[in-house]
């Protein structure tokens, strides 16, 4: 059945979209991370512009994350304290990429921009969740007790001062990198399009010690405050949020997060790390292949003004 | 002024000189609709064009075959074009050239054939056909068209017609009468929204006889209408319904969806 979106300007079979919301719902529901990654690059391929793309899917992933965060807060998963810290952080980072979007676009080349960043993002981070998470596995098979580095092994970053204890997660870390961390995650989100859970899951495994056990909803209450301040400014600044679109991609959506989430919790931590490691790694490698193999047509059109 | 805006204004008054005299024929025509309407179901749609052509007293007796250009141009927008190339391994955007004004929709419909129908100059001065409709580019500092078989030119007519936007049919318009007329104007899922010029040129021998224009409009209407006005108008209040929207959704979901 086709249903024409009003903002994109284009009819498109609403299964297609209830499909790709659902799976990319459940991925984003099983690794906690809002999966901007995965849809907007999905919805370019369907043919809505970047821009609308990029713009609806904000409003995608604060609903996915909201039911996502729901149902963690439930299960007592969620760090407040953190989120709230992570939050402040967030909300600057947002402000700031926003302007630098905007910056780029006059200046041309926003495209290669992004798919660049895409590039060394997701291959990077991808690479080293993979390998990681492999090295976790291979240990594990071969009987060795998984070690569990997080009580006493410290790192540079526990020596910075301004200490708080973030009793959920059972930690004692400097609010700095807490901050740093949420300012990062913002203002990538709003500069890429995304909702940057791939990179701030990892971050704050690996860099500040938040257990696995409330490190996804902690994550997913950040990924909503951004993605919610992300679509207001979308709305205000550019008009260009397809509220149709964004409810279809919201049902399922919701949807396949609520089966990802118990997904999730089925597998393993480590082998959540090696499968989310490969997915994010497979859609930087997609975009670097499409970075240097010769595109099939060189040229492209896009319009500058609408002449109303 | 340039040299090229001083051709464009000959050009002009060139057209306007040549429709004027010998009003031996008259064309009438009219689309099936004036209004469409883009509605949630919406997925392309094929208008059809009638006409007639009325001869008179004046019409020269041994006339008898006429040949028929049917041009339809969508609202007009400003397009970039640009040229990827290789640069330190990876394809990127170097060169870009500007469209002004162009129809965002475009399509040309006749009878036959239009080197058949008229000499290259003339086809040129009517704009019969792709090659020869003005599609004004930003050159520097001046604005003109290229020659046909510039690379940014037909990138640019190949892939607007590659999406449907852009079309040549020399084949389309048929005499159901020596004097009747019809043909279909396809319209494509993802068409431009605003006013539509259809042009009618009626050649004879050669050479422009008369030439009539109509006109249909593509709106879209109720729920579109009103999510792509407000959009557009309210950007703080749509921001904000479509954040609750994402809460209430996110919400309800896990409410249908709770097991514990």
């Amino acid at each position: 059945m086709q249903i024409y979106l009003p903002i994109a300007d284009l009819p498109v079979n609403i299964f297609l979209l209830l499909a790709m919301g659902a799976a990319v719902g459940f991925v984003s529901g099983m690794f906690g991370i809002g999966g901007g990654f995965l849809m907007t690059p999905l919805l370019i391929f369907v043919g809505i512009t970047p821009a609308v793309a990029v713009a609806s899917v904000s409003s995608h992933i604060a609903a996915s994350s909201f039911s996502g965060a729901l149902s963690y807060w439930r299960r007592r998963a969620i760090d407040p304290s953190l989120a709230l810290v992570l939050m402040i952080g967030g909300t600057l980072g947002t402000a700031l990429g926003v302007a630098t979007f905007t910056l780029l676009r006059s200046l041309g080349q926003l495209d290669l921009m992004i798919a660049l960043s895409y590039v060394v993002l997701l291959t990077s981070v991808g690479g080293v969740m993979f390998w990681e998470g492999l090295r976790a596995m291979i240990r594990a098979r071969q009987g060795a007790v998984a070690t569990v580095r997080r009580p006493g092994s410290h790192v540079w970053v526990h020596g910075l001062p301004l200490k708080m204890r973030f009793k959920r997660s059972k930690i004692y870390v400097s609010v700095i990198p807490v901050i740093g961390i949420g300012l990062l995650i913002g203002f990538l989100g709003a500069v890429m399009g995304i909702g940057g859970g791939f990179i701030l899951v990892p971050l704050l495994i690996y860099l500040l010690r938040v257990p696995t056990s409330t490190v996804i909803g902690t994550s997913m209450v950040l990924t909503l405050a951004t993605m919610m301040i992300a679509t207001m400014l979308h709305a205000l600044s550019n008009h260009l949020v397809d509220a149709v679109l964004a409810l279809i991609l919201m049902i399922g959506g919701v949807t396949g997060a609520q089966f990802g989430a118990r997904a999730g919790q089925m597998i393993r931590g480590e082998q959540l790390r090696l499968l989310l490691g490969l997915l994010i790694l497979a859609v930087g490698i997609r975009f670097a292949i499409e970075l240097v193999i010769k595109p099939d047509d060189l040229f492209t059109i896009r319009e500058t003004e609408v002449g109303r | 002024m340039t040299p090229f805006r001083l051709a464009s204004l000959a050009l002009l008054l060139l057209l306007g000189a040549g429709a004027e005299p010998a009003h031996a024929e008259r064309l009438i025509a009219s689309v099936s609709n004036h209004r469409v309407t883009v509605t949630p179901n919406y997925a392309g749609e094929e208008l059809v064009l009638f006409g007639s052509v009325e001869k008179d007293a004046q019409t020269p007796p041994g006339r008898t075959t006429y040949d028929l250009v049917v041009t339809v141009r969508g609202p007009r927008a400003d397009m970039v074009t640009r040229r990827k190339e290789r640069r330190f391994g990876i394809w990127i955007n170097t060169d870009a050239r500007q469209f002004l004004k162009v129809p965002g929709y475009l399509a040309l419909f006749a009878n036959r054939p239009f080197d058949a129908m008229a000499a290259p100059e003339v086809q040129r001065r009517q704009q019969l056909g792709l090659n020869n409709v003005l599609l004004t580019q930003r050159v520097g500092p001046d604005y003109a068209d290229v020659v046909p078989n510039d690379a940014f030119r037909s990138a640019f007519v190949r892939l607007q017609s590659q999406h449907g936007l852009y079309r040549e049919d020399t084949s389309a318009v048929t005499f159901l009468t020596p004097t009747l007329f019809r043909t279909g104007i396809p319209l494509p899922a993802a068409v431009p929204i605003g006013t539509y010029e259809v042009e009618i040129k009626l050649l004879a021998d050669g050479t422009l006889v008369t030439k009539t224009e109509t006109a249909f409009e593509i709106v879209k209407v109720g729920f579109e209408q009103f999510v792509a006005t407000n959009a557009r108008q309210n950007g703080f209040v749509y921001g904000l319904v479509t954040t609750a929207m994402a809460l209430m959704t996110g919400w309800m979901a896990s409410i249908v969806f709770r097991r514990d």
